[in-house]
């Protein structure tokens, strides 16, 4: 196979030598990829502004020894270019991509689902139908989900018990009183709630959401994420809320209860 | 592998960017081979740059001494400040010969997926600088791509209550090209800023 064609969404880009760049593409047949764009830093470079992250491409490569060569692209929907005019939505794309790229570990190993998870993350986002911080936090719980790593929203992570109190994130999700660890966090049950909505598309439950809720939705799933990952979500301390009227834009941290440390590695 | 202090200077070439083994062992038999005062002279500018150079205090371009020639230059227009990313940036845009006001070298863009937020770059200096009220124009010069389209969404986001007026260098065609080679992202943008011809 010296050619083959996909689609795919670019992830990142890496400077190389004098003019060259690696770009890391989530495609949708092949899985993560990562080729050599040669000469697209150059201003009079052809396809340079096609392989940009966030951009949906359709792209041609040239299989290499190490690395494979991007000889051709083709922009199937620039995301980037309505993203970059919104701060807050450009900081929660770049944790939904950083985020692709953790879960799709291996490289050309097709990873469809996430593939098509992120393209219709990206394209909610762009969309501007809901709060990004709501559409960054629908787009990790259920690429977790599609990873295995779900949370247990409705029943205690450890027995199955109905009735249930906190979340530990060490135990996978809610629990009951009894299965408790200690330190873990005890979040209202709107927040819970409102979880599970996103968790399941029901954005007229997320959007009704007060914003206190969203807040500690946000620092639990962060955590969780983090957790699972067994690494930080570098741009997920840059993501910044929509503003509120009145209220000052502040970056999401993962600090709800004692329980959010990073995965001990 | 080489005797010592020639393997030590491969080893050091081949940490310079861009430079790999190949190219390391190039370059230091080319110095065992050149005139030793040319060595000589090489060995004290690397010294020399390294012990001179610094950040200008105003605008954290390179300079020989505390502030850069840009600033110290009293014919420079203070009221227009062009903000960049890194000080190359500042030379190519000097050798335009079309900017006489200011700049503002950052020190890089925003980019959260490699963990720099604005905390990282010279932000705070910047509305130091704007906050006495003498620049009246502020031009966003980062790079064209996504990293410096959000910083410059930023910057501008951030100056916005100040009154001032922001603009941002055009996108679009490069001069002596076709059109029918240019990409539909430059080709839109270069619609998007399309001007009225004077005739």
């Amino acid at each position: 196979m010296s050619l083959y064609r996909d689609e795919g969404i670019v992830l990142r880009t890496h400077k190389l030598g004098e003019a060259d760049r690696i770009i890391t593409i989530l495609t949708k047949r092949t899985g993560k990829v990562r080729g050599v764009a040669k000469g697209v830093r150059r201003t009079t470079s052809k396809f340079g502004a096609r392989l940009e992250p966030f951009t949906h491409v359709d792209v041609q490569f040239h299989t290499g020894r190490t690395l494979d060569v991007i000889t051709q692209a083709e922009t199937i929907r620039p995301y980037g270019e309505s993203l970059v005019a919104d701060y807050p939505r450009y900081t929660a794309g770049s944790a939904m991509l950083e985020t692709a790229d953790r879960l799709t570990v291996a490289e050309k190993e097709p990873a469809l689902r996430q593939f098509l998870l992120l393209v219709g993350g990206l394209r909610t986002l762009v969309e501007r139908g809901h709060e990004a911080r709501l559409v960054l936090d629908a787009y990790f719980l259920r690429s977790l989900a599609v990873a295995g790593y779900a949370p247990a929203l409705e029943a205690c992570a450890k027995c199955r018990a109905p009735a249930v109190r906190a979340f530990a994130i060490v135990e996978g999700g809610v629990v009951c009183g009894a299965c408790r660890p200690p330190g873990a966090a005890v979040p209202a049950g709107e927040t819970i709630a409102l979880m599970t909505a996103l968790m399941r598309g029901d954005w007229p439950t997320a959007d009704a959401s007060e914003s206190r809720h969203r807040s500690e939705c946000s620092g639990l799933v962060a955590a969780y994420l983090q957790w699972h990952l067994e690494h930080g979500i570098r741009s997920l301390k840059h993501v910044e809320r929509e503003q509120v009227q009145g209220e000052r834009p502040s970056p999401v941290t993962a600090s709800v209860g004692s329980d959010t440390a990073p995965h001990p590695a | 592998m080489y005797e010592g202090v020639v393997q030590n200077l491969i080893d050091e070439l081949g940490m310079l960017p861009g430079v790999g083994p190949k190219s390391a062992q190039r370059i230091a038999f080319h110095l065992l081979a050149a005139d030793p005062a040319d060595v000589k002279r090489l060995a004290h500018v690397l010294l020399e740059v390294k012990a001179k150079v610094r950040f200008c205090q105003v605008c954290g371009n390179v300079a020989a001494e505390e502030q850069c020639r840009i600033c110290r230059d009293a014919r420079r227009d203070p009221h227009v400040i062009c903000v960049v990313e890194e000080s190359k940036d500042v030379v190519a845009i000097e050798k335009t010969r079309e900017f006489r006001g200011r700049y503002h070298v950052l020190g890089g863009a925003i980019s959260p997926i490699d963990g720099i937020g604005p905390d990282d770059l010279r932000v705070r200096e910047l509305m130091t600088r704007l906050a006495d009220g003498v620049v009246t124009e502020l031009i966003l010069a980062t790079d064209p791509n996504l990293e410096g389209e959000a910083t410059a969404t930023y910057l501008a986001r951030l100056v916005k209550p100040m009154g001032l007026k922001v603009t941002r260098l055009a996108s679009g065609l490069p001069v002596g090209g076709d059109l029918e080679y240019a990409d539909e992202v430059t080709l839109g943008r270069a619609f998007e800023g399309r001007r009225l011809l004077d005739v």
